[in-house]
């Protein structure tokens, strides 16, 4: 998905800054958005867990990006996420407390700065805790509150800050699974969906439209009722 | 498990789908038992489905492009391809008839294009491929090599490509300078082609259904890249920029019997008419000239529920016009529709194990019947009786004894694979069915 964000934008004909915990992993990537946009693209060493290395990882950037993709996620298997706390703590962190954490410190950053454009990716499964997946459910209501609070607060420092919940998206994370078809997004529209948004500074967006309406269904079951559902 | 399929969604199979995103889930899968790597799906038959299936389309990234070569992965889409280096005055040195196709895929059936009759096929222009091999190592293979001869037209049997660096060819524009000729039957098509060889791309629409005085009757399509002299000045000023196409689609699958001698011939007989009306010169975009279908979203659906079936023969030049005639006769006597057939000269073989030689090629469309698959057994025979052979890409039902018949280089593959140890690591339904 980050690589379709990537190219969404390099087509868009702006520079990219790759941030990884292993960026010799992404020196294909760079070398395919250069070949195929001719946009700048610089690699950067990023480890979203180690939240004490992330203000300086902000003041190291050559330049400070004018929009910042946080595209960090870790759904893991709820299975072990229920039995094990360091599993469960390991998605709450990968979800939450990384995300937030970097995009705090690039808010501060760029609040400073008087300008920029944050997109955070989180999920409908953060709209509404279900058994199937709750652990990761909540590290992802977590974040889209976070991002709301950071929306909130920068409105008025010219910051703007977009969500972004994907619904189901093909990618490695949903791999093996039977997905809806007109429920799943291909990578490349996140991507388009994305920039779209970012340019016209929307706040909330779902991926595919339809997304809305079966997330209001969802969220509007009363809870004596949602308690018995399979979803 | 999923039930997949190639293009004309027949035969339809059971698979095991595993996507590669970088070169160690290629090596991982491999691994774990025979698979055949598969891109776009558009080849017909059965060439990219089997129980196990390794989808290739996320290694699709462009790794560099100088002096004209482009590197890059597998599951790049020609299309890809054609959008990003187009606009610098670069275009695809061989293409088929459809832009979504994977690298790998073109190489693995070494596509040819409109220009094979001058040109070669795609694997003509492929510097080197990066292949995997069933122990999981990277070899590199360049032409001249033993197993690149193998690996082009190979139908991804012999090897995985990873990457490869293709040879694009320089335009000076987005049109095509097209001269259109009506042909009355198959000898004008013929003597229409050989009168025009030196043609860059040449290709004929051919009436599958027309009888007597007008079997074989064709519309041919003479092209070459325009330069900036054949263009408008508006045109000239943006050579690259053409007009979008509005896309497409056949929103549902229509019921089998839509297609019928009835209405396909009343098609064929009106597009024959419009062609030989319009005969000439016209300036056309690139897009409407090699990818005439790819505006059509899911053409595929026009052919009913049960998909439908590609016959594409080749026939030496000597046995090309009594061929064709005999083969035209029995498909126009047989009443099967077909309104998207193909007529085209090719060139020399190149590969080892390619489909092209020197001589015609026909492709035509049927609709999935009983009566289709009589007529293209009845097809078979035409074609061996005349010394020509299939094209694995578009096969999904020929017997293993037509290509043993057809072409003595497939034993010749298949013991290649078998002593370098390919047979077990790679394998398609088409393989085991064609005893590959």
């Amino acid at each position: 998905m980050a690589r379709a964000i990537a190219r969404a934008f390099a087509g868009a004909g702006h520079p990219v800054q790759l941030a990884a915990r292993d960026p010799a992993r992404l020196e294909a990537d760079k070398a395919d958005l250069e070949t195929r946009f001719g946009v700048e693209v610089s690699l950067h060493e990023f480890d979203a867990l180690d939240t004490d290395s992330h203000a300086a990882f902000v003041g190291g950037l050559p330049d400070l990006p004018d929009i910042a993709v946080c595209v960090v996620g870790y759904m893991g298997e709820q299975s072990e996420n229920i039995a094990d706390a360091r599993a469960a703590a390991r998605v709450l962190r990968s979800n939450l407390e990384g995300p937030a954490s970097i995009l705090e410190r690039l808010a501060a950053a760029m609040s400073a700065r008087g300008s920029g454009t944050l997109v955070g990716i989180s999920s409908v499964a953060g709209d509404r805790g279900r058994a199937s997946n709750y652990v990761y459910g909540a590290a992802k209501a977590g974040f889209t509150a976070y991002l709301s609070g950071l929306r909130n607060r920068l409105s008025a420092e010219n910051v703007h800050v977009v969500t972004v919940l994907p619904g189901f998206v093909r990618t490695a994370m949903t791999e093996g699974m039977d997905l809806p078809e007109r429920l799943t997004a291909e990578p490349e529209e996140v991507g388009a969906a994305i920039v779209q948004a970012v340019k016209k500074r929307r706040n909330i967006i779902y991926v595919r439209p339809i997304w809305r309406l079966v997330m209001a269904v969802i969220r509007n079951i009363p809870e004596p009722i949602f308690k018995k559902t399979k979803l | 498990m999923t039930q997949l399929s190639g293009w004309g969604r027949y035969p339809r199979v059971e698979a095991d789908i595993v996507r590669a995103r970088s070169e160690a889930d290629v090596a991982a899968a491999i691994e774990g038992g025979a698979l055949i790597p598969r891109g776009n799906g558009r080849s017909y038959g059965d060439s990219a489905i089997g129980p196990k299936v390794l989808d290739m389309r996320g290694l699709d990234r462009m790794i560099s492009f100088e002096d004209g070569v482009l590197v890059a992965e597998a599951g790049v889409l020609l299309s890809d391809i054609v959008q990003t280096f187009l606009p610098r005055g670069w275009f695809l040195p061989v293409t088929p008839g459809t832009r979504f196709v994977t690298l790998g895929g073109a190489i693995a059936a070494d596509v040819h294009g409109k220009n094979h009759h001058l040109d070669g096929s795609f694997c003509d222009f492929v510097d080197w491929a990066e292949v995997m091999g069933p122990d999981g190592t990277v070899t590199r293979l360049a032409p001249g090599d033993d197993a690149f001869d193998w690996l082009r037209g190979g139908m991804g049997l012999t090897g995985i490509v990873l990457r490869a660096a293709l040879r694009l060819r320089p335009v000076e524009s987005g049109w095509i300078v097209q001269d259109s000729v009506a042909a009355k039957d198959l000898d004008a098509a013929i003597d229409g082609f050989e009168a025009r060889l030196d043609a860059p791309y040449a290709v004929a629409w051919i009436d599958g259904l027309a009888t007597g005085d007008q079997l074989g009757r064709s519309i041919l399509l003479f092209g070459r890249h325009a330069t900036p002299d054949d263009l408008s000045a508006d045109r000239r000023a943006r050579p690259f920029a053409i007009p979008r196409r509005r896309k497409l689609s056949v929103p549902v699958t229509l019921p089998g019997v839509a297609l019928n001698r009835v209405t396909v011939g009343a098609f064929n007989a009106a597009y024959y008419a419009r062609g030989a009306a319009r005969a000439g010169r016209q300036i056309v975009d690139w897009d409407r000239y090699f990818y005439p279908l790819d505006a059509i979203g899911d053409w595929t659906r026009i052919y009913g529920p049960k998909g439908f079936l590609q016959f594409q023969c080749v026939l030496p030049l000597e046995t090309s016009r009594d061929g064709l005639r005999a083969a035209l006769t029995k498909i126009a006597a047989s009443g099967q529709a077909s309104f998207l057939s193909v007529l085209k000269r090719m060139g020399p073989q190149n590969g080892r194990f390619s489909f092209p030689f020197e001589g015609y090629t026909l492709a035509l469309d049927f609709p999935v019947n009983d009566r289709s698959l009589a007529l293209m057994h009845a097809l078979d025979e035409i074609t061996l009786a005349h010394g020509g052979r299939l094209y694995l890409a578009k096969d999904a039902r020929m017997p293993a004894e037509v290509l043993a018949k057809a072409d003595p280089r497939a034993a010749d593959f298949a013991s290649y694979r078998r002593e370098a140890g390919l047979s077990a690591a790679f394998a398609s339904a088409q393989s085991e069915r064609l005893g590959l």
